[in-house]
Order: C-alpha cells, then sequence, then structure tokens
C-alpha cells in the first residue's frame, strides 16, 4: 500500500529539462468513467526524444490516460501541457495510432485513403489533400513496405497489415508526440520487429513515442523509458531503473489496493 | 437490425390509423384521374415533364431521392439506420403542430414544426441514453413510438375539426407525390442543394470523423459539432420527403439506396453517387406509379423501387453478391474436380510406369473408387475443356498436351508440399497427404519455385514417389520421349 506515496524513480532523470518544454507535461491529471476514477494524481513529464512504454495490469488506465493526454476524454481535475501549450492549441504536433479494433474495417475506402487523412489535421477545414499529400503518403506506405496495397479495400487486409496502415497514416501526419495504443496487439512477428525498427528510427529523429504495451517480455527490449501504471504512476524512468521485481510486483500484484477499494467506495456514493 | 417491439406497436397503429383515415375522403389532385389509353403514352408523358401537373411531383421526388441517397450513405457507414427511423417517426407531432399553427397546409410551417420535432426526439434519445443505463436501441424504440402515437393522435384530432382545410395532412403517412406543389418543390430543391453543397465542401470532414471519430478529433476537426451537423441535415431530408414519401417509410429511402450502393462499391465516394442515382430513381419510380392510378401513394412504391436496386445489388453485385460469390464457389469446385480427375489419370499412368497414354473408364473409377458412370461424367467435363480426347467409344480418355501439363503440376504441388511439410515442419510422412489434397489446389507459380529452391530441387516425395520435373511439365506427353507417332496426345476425337 506504500507505494501510493511513491512518487517518481525517475524524476532526478528529468530534473535538467525545464517542464515548460516537454513533450508532454502531465499535472495532477483524474479522470472518471461514471464517477469511478480510473486514473488518479497523475504527474508525468516526459523528456523529448524517448521510446516510453507504458505498461501496467488490465484496467490499469493506459489507454485512459493516452486519450485523457490527448483531450479525448473529460478531465475530471488536473491539466495536459504539449510542448508547453494546451492540448487543443499544439493538436498539430501530436501523433496518433488508435487500436485497431476502434474502427469498421468494413469502411468503404482503401489504403491511401486511410494514410492520407494522416494529412487531413494539417490541411484544415474544406481543404483537399493536394499532390504533395498524396506524395507524403505514398512515402509513408513504402516505409511499412504497404505500397503495393496502396489501392486494396482496407478489409481485405490482415491484422499485421491493418496496423501498418495505421502507422502509415501517423507517419503522414509528421508529428513530433505520437500516442499509439497497443501497436503490437495481434499482429505478426515480421510486423512487430518492424513495428519496433520504425518506433527507434523516429525515436532517432528526435521524436517522442509512448505506447501503450501488454508484453511485459518484450517491453525491457522495447523500450528506453518504462512508465509503470496502476490507477497512478508507480514508477517512471529509465528501463533499467524501473523495470524491476520489486517495482513490477508493486504494479501487477494485489489486484485490490486501497486505491481501488476507495474508488469503488466512491462510485457506490455517487450512484 | 433489430427493433422488434416498435415494429409491433407501429403496427398496431396503423390499423388504427387507416381505420381513422378511410372514414374521411382526401381531396387531392388527382392527376391518376387524368384519362390516358396505355401505361407506354402515360411513362412518355410523366417523364418528359409534359404533363404540367405532374413536373412538380416528378421534380420533388427525383430531387429527395438524390438527397436521401447522399445523406442516407453517410447514415449506413455510421451505423446510424436506426437513428433515421426514429428521427423520421418523431417529426410527425411536428407536422401536425405546423398544420395547426395556422390550419392550413403552409410548406413553411410543417417545415420548421416537423425539424424542430424531430431534433427534439434525437435529444430525448440522448438524454435517455446519458441519466439511464438503458441503451440506444432501447432508446430509440421508446422515441419512435411515443412520438409517431402523438403525432397520429394529433392527425385523428385534425380530421375531426369541422373548420380549416385539411387537405393532404394525411398524406404525410403514406406519401403522395402528387399533393405536391410548387412550394414544396422549392422547399426540396433548396434542402437537396444545401446537402450537396455541405456533403461537397466537407466531404473529408464527413469521411474522417465517420471512420474514425478519435483520430479526427487528435487532427483538430470538432467530430461532435460534425455529427450535430450531419443530424441536421438529416433532420431536414426526413421532413422534405415526409410528403412524397411519408412517414413510415421515409427511413427506408435514406437507408436502402445507400445499403444497395455500399454492396456495389468500396469506395465512399463512389458509393454517394451511386446512393443518389438509386435514390433519384427510385424517386422517379415511385412518383409514376402513384401517378397510374387514382389515389395511389407514392411512398411504398418508391421503396419498392429502390427495394429492387437493393435485391438485384445483393444478387448480383460483382464482389459481394449472393449469386456471384455462388457462382465463384462452383466454379472453384468444378475446377478442383477436373484436377483431381487428372491427377488420378496421372496416377493410373504411373503405376504402369507409364506404358501405353490411354486410361480406360475402368481404371479411373477404380482409380477413384468411383463408379463408371461418375468416371464417365468427369471425362466428359475434361473433354469439354480440351484437357482429355476420347477413344473406343468414350471409353478410353487421352491427356491432351494441356491435360498432362496440369495433371504434372497438381501431382507436384502434392508432393512437394508434402515434401515440405516432412522436411521443414517436421510432421509425420503418414500426416500430410490430407493437407497437400487441400494446398494443391492452391499453391501459385511462385510459391511452387520457392518450395523447390528450399527442397533443394527435390526428385522423390516421403512416400519415395518420383516429383514430376519442370522438364516433364513441358514435354507436353507422359514420362518418356514422345514421337509424333504416340496416339492420343493432342488430337480430339
Amino acid at each position: 500500500m506504500e507505494h501510493v506515496e511513491q512518487t517518481l524513480p525517475g524524476g532526478a532523470n528529468v530534473t535538467h529539462l525545464k517542464p515548460s518544454d516537454a513533450p508532454l507535461e502531465v499535472h495532477d491529471l483524474t479522470v472518471a468513467y461514471h464517477k469511478k476514477p480510473v486514473l488518479w494524481g497523475i504527474d508525468l513529464v516526459v523528456p523529448p526524444g524517448r521510446l516510453v512504454g507504458i505498461v501496467g495490469p488490465n484496467g490499469a488506465g493506459k489507454s485512459t490516460l493516452i486519450k485523457a493526454a490527448m483531450g479525448l476524454l473529460p478531465l475530471s481535475s488536473g491539466w495536459v501541457k504539449i510542448f508547453g501549450q494546451p492540448v487543443e492549441k499544439n493538436l498539430v504536433r501530436v501523433g496518433y495510432v488508435p487500436q485497431r479494433e476502434s474502427v469498421d474495417w468494413d469502411f468503404p475506402v482503401n489504403v491511401m485513403d486511410v494514410v492520407l487523412m494522416g494529412r487531413y489535421g494539417r490541411l484544415g477545414l474544406i481543404r483537399r489533400p493536394s499532390k504533395a499529400d498524396r506524395e507524403v503518403a505514398r512515402a509513408c506506405l513504402d516505409k511499412v513496405k504497404m505500397l503495393p496495397y496502396a489501392n486494396r479495400q482496407i478489409s481485405n487486409l490482415s491484422g499485421g497489415q491493418q496496423q501498418r496502415v495505421f502507422l502509415a497514416r501517423a507517419l503522414a501526419q509528421e508529428s513530433d508526440l505520437y500516442f499509439m495504443d497497443e501497436p503490437f496487439a495481434g499482429v505478426d512477428a515480421a510486423t512487430e520487429s518492424a513495428i519496433v525498427t520504425l518506433l527507434q528510427e523516429l525515436k532517432n529523429k528526435g521524436k517522442t513515442l509512448l505506447v501503450v504495451h501488454h508484453d511485459l517480455t518484450t517491453a525491457r527490449d522495447y523500450f528506453d523509458m518504462l512508465l509503470l501504471l496502476n490507477m497512478r504512476v508507480v514508477a517512471f524512468g529509465p528501463t533499467n531503473e524501473v523495470f524491476t521485481t520489486d517495482l513490477l510486483q508493486k504494479t501487477y500484484g494485489g489486484r485490490l489496493t486501497i486505491l481501488s477499494e476507495v474508488a469503488e467506495a466512491v462510485s457506490q456514493k455517487a450512484t | 437490425m433489430k427493433h422488434y417491439s416498435p415494429f409491433t406497436v407501429r403496427h398496431s397503429l396503423f390499423v388504427l390509423v387507416f381505420v381513422c383515415l378511410s372514414a374521411s375522403p382526401a381531396h387531392a389532385a388527382k392527376i391518376g384521374d387524368l384519362v390516358h389509353t396505355n401505361v407506354l403514352e402515360q411513362a412518355i408523358d410523366f417523364f418528359t415533364f409534359r404533363e404540367p401537373a405532374v413536373r412538380f411531383a416528378l421534380l420533388g421526388s427525383m430531387l429527395l431521392g438524390i438527397c436521401c441517397g447522399l445523406l442516407g450513405s453517410f447514415i449506413v457507414v455510421r451505423k446510424m439506420a436506426l437513428v433515421g427511423d426514429a428521427l423520421s417517426h418523431a417529426v410527425l407531432p411536428g407536422v401536425a403542430l405546423g398544420f395547426l399553427w395556422n390550419m392550413s397546409k403552409d410548406p413553411i410551417a410543417i417545415f420548421v414544426g416537423a425539424t424542430i420535432a424531430g431534433l427534439v426526439g434525437t435529444s430525448v434519445v440522448t438524454l435517455i441514453k446519458q441519466t439511464t443505463r438503458l441503451k440506444e436501441d432501447t432508446a430509440l424504440g421508446l422515441v419512435l413510438a411515443s412520438f409517431f402515437a402523438v403525432g397520429i393522435c394529433l392527425l385523428t384530432m385534425i380530421q375531426r375539426l369541422p373548420t380549416g382545410n385539411k387537405t393532404g395532412i394525411d398524406k404525410f403517412l403514406f406519401g403522395q407525390a402528387a399533393a405536391m406543389g410548387a412550394d414544396d418543390v422549392r422547399l426540396i430543391a433548396i434542402v437537396t442543394v444545401l446537402s450537396i453543397t455541405i456533403i461537397a465542401l466537407f466531404y473529408k470532414e464527413f469521411l474522417l470523423t465517420s471512420f474514425d471519430a478519435g483520430f479526427a478529433k487528435v487532427a483538430g476537426f470538432p467530430a461532435q459539432a460534425i455529427h450535430y451537423g450531419l443530424m441536421l441535415l438529416l433532420a431536414f431530408s426526413v421532413v422534405i420527403a415526409l410528403q412524397a414519401v411519408g412517414v413510415v417509410l421515409v427511413s427506408a429511402m435514406l437507408i436502402t439506396p445507400a445499403a444497395a450502393a455500399y454492396l456495389l462499391t468500396d469506395r465512399m465516394s463512389r458509393m454517394l453517387w451511386l446512393a443518389a442515382f438509386f435514390g433519384m430513381a427510385a424517386g422517379a419510380v415511385g412518383a409514376f406509379f402513384s401517378y397510374l392510378g387514382p389515389n395511389l401513394p407514392t411512398g411504398p412504391f418508391m421503396v419498392l423501387g429502390a427495394t429492387a436496386v437493393f435485391v438485384l445489388a445483393f444478387l448480383f453485385g460483382p464482389r459481394h453478391g449472393v449469386v456471384m460469390r455462388w457462382w465463384r464457389q462452383r466454379s472453384r469446385a468444378q475446377r478442383i474436380q477436373r484436377e483431381n480427375t487428372l491427377k488420378s489419370m496421372y496416377h493410373v499412368l504411373e503405376a504402369r510406369e507409364f506404358k501405353g497414354d490411354g486410361v480406360s473408364l475402368r481404371e479411373l473409377s477404380e482409380r477413384r473408387r468411383e463408379t463408371i458412370e461418375e468416371a464417365k461424367q468427369q471425362v466428359g467435363d475434361l473433354r469439354s475443356h480440351a484437357l482429355v480426347t476420347l477413344q473406343e467409344e468414350g471409353n478410353v480418355a487421352f491427356l491432351t498436351p494441356e491435360g498432362w501439363q496440369l495433371a504434372c503440376a497438381i501431382v507436384r504441388n502434392h508432393r512437394l508440399w508434402e515434401l515440405y511439410l516432412t522436411n521443414a515442419a517436421h510432421i509425420a510422412a503418414d500426416h500430410v497427404h490430407e493437407d497437400a489434397e487441400k494446398i494443391e489446389h492452391v499453391l501459385g507459380e511462385e510459391v511452387v519455385r520457392d518450395l523447390e529452391r528450399r527442397l533443394e530441387y527435390a526428385t522423390t516425395d516421403p512416400h519415395g514417389r518420383r516429383i514430376p520435373s519442370l522438364a516433364d511439365l513441358r514435354r507436353g506427353g507422359a514420362g518418356r520421349e514422345r514421337t509424333e507417332e504416340l496416339v492420343g496426345y493432342g488430337r480430339r476425337s
């Protein structure tokens, strides 16, 4: 239970950074679904050019955290800043790879249409994608080795191919901060290693990536920083400092921590 | 789409409405009364706009078909079909109130009243969804039935009023295009042009928010506002379609042309064009049929026209059509059957070490453990594809060069795959036959080349039988040098 008081072990690592420059700064963030808190008092400063894995048990609030950070969910309290600006003012610097199951793959669009959607944010209202946008989209498709599939209807793709299309769309956004929701879920081994290489490349170009990940066995190899999450930040820091038996136990062990008991009580009272 | 409970409610209401309305004959402009000798003449008069009385009806019906088809496409891909249904029923009280406003069928008053009622209806759905644990389908069913009931009560009340010009108010239930006037058509034209303009301008936004609303928000688009904009346009289109199609069936004009288009294409832009075209055609057909006889309702004919298109798309759509799928499956099954027969012929030839080229029906039927008749039928099928020739009164089959090639290829595929499974996947040799039986028919040329490379051009399969080589395939005859004197090959009987 004492991990409730625990703060960022990796905090020392980021002190050299002025918070205002940080790609992502989250302050005292609380998010609730039907009045039941799912995330509680999250503080987070993510330095630039890092590949960050978000790990934690089911229901720990991993997806909720990135959705809240992008302004997709109402916040009960706290605030989020992207490169020192409120989220809604800096969305053009944010790229997003949602969970694959979040869309209908029978939708009447082809692969190229979906990747072009990555350019829409830069275009704003009404303006249509130009030839240059198409070129960018083709280059991004090529990057994930999906260019031969450009004219395929999206329902004729395998799970791994669908994920590559989503990645290509995110690449087409040409953002500086990426949020990815389980990009490795249900993909084949070849796609998984291709995605990892791609994420490393993006990081080396100075992009910041936050990736929700559910596989602890690979988390250590894939990411240079880890965020251990279970309703609140259990630990955040360089992988080799954070990936310890002790901290993982605190993240995953004991489903009914005092926090979730209290959350239960709060929701009982509210209804 | 399941909505059983509102359905039964609706049906019982129909009966009531019919009883109420049939008691009071309507006085709509009856173009159907115009005397004509035959249908063709009527059709020519009708579709050339020569008949002044029907100009408005035809034009209005076609325009609203376009409008409904366009908006319906987005409704279908957003999985909001039931919302359209609920909305169309919810507008009925608004129609009645609009009429009561100044006791006349003023299109503007009815338009405003109906739109407001529709929007109130959808807001109530949202309210129920947010404040209770009821899910959307139940909320829609509730609103649909209750608003419709209120509307029916109001309409019945209007029917009973001694005063007031009640011309055509009952037509709002099943629709009659003939009752449309210049003002109505003007309103329809305005809404249709508005819809086309907005969809043309914001196509990108509608597409993105329909496909992936979360991503749209992160890309900075006001997904919620776009959704409400679409709902407002939807309400408008329902209201303008009311007079021609009627409350009861207007949702079908939204869904059916769009659903037919969805079955025919995999691109949103093409779906919009197709749906608009189908909607327009359905509108014209409906208006025409209702013109053929006195007092015929337009709505059902329009919906039947759209349904006919849907049925055609359902059956004959090139990619998703049921008949086409069945046809593709059938031809694949036939191809596999042919390939299996060829393979058996190869086995027969192989068993006697390729001495003699003819395979008798008896040998084949024994090999395949089938009757002579079945073998005869299969060989006949091969012959019609020029894979074998028949001799000795059709009792002996000879492979043509094409037949020989195909037979070798299938046997090769089979044996290569068996070898691959035992060598690379380490599956026991007696486990691989069943799998190879299926795989042999689907291996492409490139995969076969790859298999050969991986197997280092092996020549025998796990059971010790020879794998037909590329040279065998090219030779175009049985496994020894072929000379022109040999009988059978390449010769048609």
